[in-house]
């Protein structure tokens, strides 16, 4: 019995709000794994977890801060990089985490994505991209691809997608990696060493909308779209970022592609203060 | 500029209305100001870098008013007092991140040093426009704190002040100045900060795991607060939430959420009102105004008691909320009121419906042009005494 009960709990217990559960996401949808991925690499850091907060704007992402178990902020749309920059800045001593979705990040909130990578500001960005708006019902987002289906976009996609990482690159992020939702280990790994590198760092994620994006295109399922992304992602470690658009069922190259040092907003802060 | 160990400057000096405002925020121990460039505001902002230069206080120049009011907000959880600095355009983006700052109960100050006009408008003259906008601006339900200083030493008390009274109530207060106040320069009296009169912070000190961010006491109904980084590990979020900061999505958790923000400021106005009566006691016509063109109405006042007419004038420190109670007392007394305003009628309409057909209530449009002229306002004055006979 003892063992039943032992196994019925979620390895990441500790990190997670279990009060919470269960979660609003749709079965097949790829954001379980980032949050797995993300209280893994919240584990595996090694530091003080009063210390870190999570910041969230609107949207099926946007959900994640209620579920971390750590303080946390479900915010406006788009302004959640904002509003963490407020908090960095107001207790430099915290690992102020941002986790939303394309959406939120590259469209509504784009520019304060620029800006905050140009600053530098210390925080890490965890990007959920499905490829969708999946919270309002499956609308055209920045990141669909050419010339996918969604409700608003019933004779495809004619828009050019958001290259994630290379907007975040251009804008001066310090760290940049991508991972599919499959790439579980890779991608706890790549947010411990964002974590760990100071600055404004990037980590988008791939990720499966198995009730709008698959249906809408007759993908399949969760599953299906993982096995997609099985067969054609592909490992590419500095790969040049304009090498990085993701194209309609084609390969997706993942990898980390940028781990650079700049001086952060705060210690640029305190050496004009000194000056 | 010289100030002593803790970063206050103390004692009399001569400051512009924004400078005295800037050094009221750091008196009130505001070390955080977001902000975005816009004119007329920049006199506040240059203080306070000036001031962050040699201090404790950090200051950010975001990409936009939006993003601005969002950064005050997360720096004002890491128990920082914080605020940001505007004018209407900057203001109507902010609306949003008011309606979080009501919603997650986030102290902070907003000061708006309104321009004149609609859209970009006259961006140096000073403006009344903004009056039903800080009330009414975000979305949905929710009652606001508004202050109207109408000299620089009351830029720096009122920013003091809104400080006070946002820590206590835990919601956004702005500050209704304009530039005709921001750039009047007078003798400023800064007190010790020993003799500020602060409102505290309420915080929860309770055990870690027992903490819920909106469980709040009967008897202010005001949650009390934690800082990140406390080791409470609390969630919050602008969906309407439960006592514990979670999101419901009911009918029933829309009301214990959302009236309770109304009523925690709304059963409170009696102890938030301020207001500067003069010669009301025998008045038969009665100027309400507020901000700089209460200057020019106290004139009006003077020169119509001067020639023999009974007139008093009442100033709105506090424009929200607003007096509803002594307007409509006034009102069953006097022959009317008068109105004057840098827009074409916003407290006028307060006026109007709170002496519920009572009294006259005549609106002038005091333009941004006249700010130091009374003329318009004694004749009507002029015009409801006369009325009378």
């Amino acid at each position: 019995m003892k063992a039943i009960e032992k196994e019925k709990k979620h390895p990441m217990e500790q990190l997670l709000r279990m009060d919470r559960i269960p979660h609003i996401w749709c079965p097949g949808c790829g954001i379980g794994n980032a949050v797995s991925a993300f209280a893994e690499a919240l584990d595996k850091l090694e530091f003080d977890l009063d210390k870190v907060c999570v910041v969230s704007g609107i949207g099926c992402t946007g959900r994640v801060a209620g579920y971390i178990k750590v303080d946390s902020f479900h915010t406006t749309h788009g302004r959640a990089i904002p509003y963490a920059t407020g908090i960095k800045l107001g207790n430099p001593e915290l690992k102020v985490v941002v986790v939303s979705g394309d959406g939120d990040l590259v469209s509504i909130g784009g520019n304060h994505f620029v800006h905050a990578a140009r600053r530098n500001i210390d925080l890490t960005v965890i990007c959920v991209n499905n490829f969708i708006y999946a919270m309002t019902g499956g609308q055209v987002a920045p990141t669909t691809p050419i010339p996918a289906f969604t409700t608003t976009s019933p004779f495809g996609n004619f828009e050019s997608p958001v290259n994630v990482p290379r907007l975040a690159e251009a804008a001066g992020a310090v760290y940049v990696a991508r991972w599919t939702a499959l790439h579980m280990r890779r991608l706890a790994s790549s947010i411990v060493e964002a974590f760990n590198r100071p600055g404004f760092s990037v980590v988008e994620v791939i990720s499966p909308c198995a009730m709008y994006y698959s249906r809408t295109n007759k993908l399949g399922d969760g599953l299906d779209m993982m096995k997609f992304y099985y067969e054609n992602s592909t490992i590419k470690h500095g790969e040049p970022t304009d090498n990085l658009d993701i194209d309609y069922q084609k390969e997706i190259i993942v990898g980390k592609f940028v781990d650079r040092e700049r001086p952060t907003f705060t210690e640029s802060f305190k050496s004009w203060q000194k000056e | 500029m010289k100030a002593d160990r803790k970063g206050i400057l103390t004692g009399k000096h001569q400051l512009s209305g924004s400078q005295a405002c800037a050094e009221g925020a750091f008196s009130a121990g505001c070390r955080f100001l977001g902000y975005y460039p816009i004119r007329p505001s920049f006199g506040v902002v240059e203080r306070f870098i000036e001031r962050c230069a040699d201090g404790d206080g950090v200051f950010i120049q975001m990409e936009d008013e939006i993003s601005a009011l969002a950064a005050v907000l997360g720096a004002s959880w890491t128990g920082k007092k914080s605020m940001t600095v505007t004018s209407g355009p900057g203001l109507s983006q902010m609306m949003e991140h008011v309606g979080l700052g009501v919603m997650l109960e986030t102290p902070c100050v907003i000061v708006d040093i309104q321009r004149d006009g609609v859209s970009e408008g006259l961006p140096n003259a000073p403006g009344g426009g903004d009056i039903m906008q800080a009330r009414w601006g975000s979305h949905g339900d929710y009652e606001i704190i508004a202050l109207a200083p109408n000299s620089p030493q009351e830029m720096f008390d009122f920013t003091v002040k809104a400080f006070s009274l946002s820590e206590r109530y835990r919601t956004p207060v702005l500050i209704l100045s304009d530039p005709g106040i921001g750039r009047m320069e007078e003798e400023v009296t800064i007190p010790d900060l020993k003799d500020l009169k602060m409102e505290k912070r309420k915080y929860f000190r309770g055990n870690k795991d027992s903490y819920l961010p909106f469980k709040y006491d009967e008897k202010d109904l005001v949650p009390p607060m934690v800082d990140i980084s406390q080791g409470y590990r609390f969630h919050v979020t602008g969906l309407t939430h439960d006592e514990r900061g979670y999101p419901v999505m009911s009918d029933e958790c829309q009301e214990w959420n959302v009236h309770r923000l109304v009523n925690k400021i709304r059963l409170f106005t009696d102890q938030i009102v301020e207001i500067e009566e003069n010669q009301t006691e025998d008045a038969d016509v009665v100027v309400v105004s507020y901000g700089v063109t209460s200057r020019d109405a106290l004139q009006a006042v003077r020169q119509a008691r001067k020639e023999g007419i009974k007139a008093g004038s009442l100033r709105l420190m506090t424009v929200w909320p607003f007096p509803e109670k002594r307007i409509a007392k006034l009102a069953q007394k006097i022959d009317g009121f008068v109105v004057p305003e840098i827009n074409f009628g916003q407290i006028f309409f307060e006026v109007e419906r709170c002496s519920r057909g009572e009294s006259e209530t005549l609106f002038v449009y005091h333009a941004s042009s006249q700010v130091g002229q009374s003329a318009d306002i004694l004749k009507s004055i002029k015009k409801i005494a006369g009325n009378k006979n």
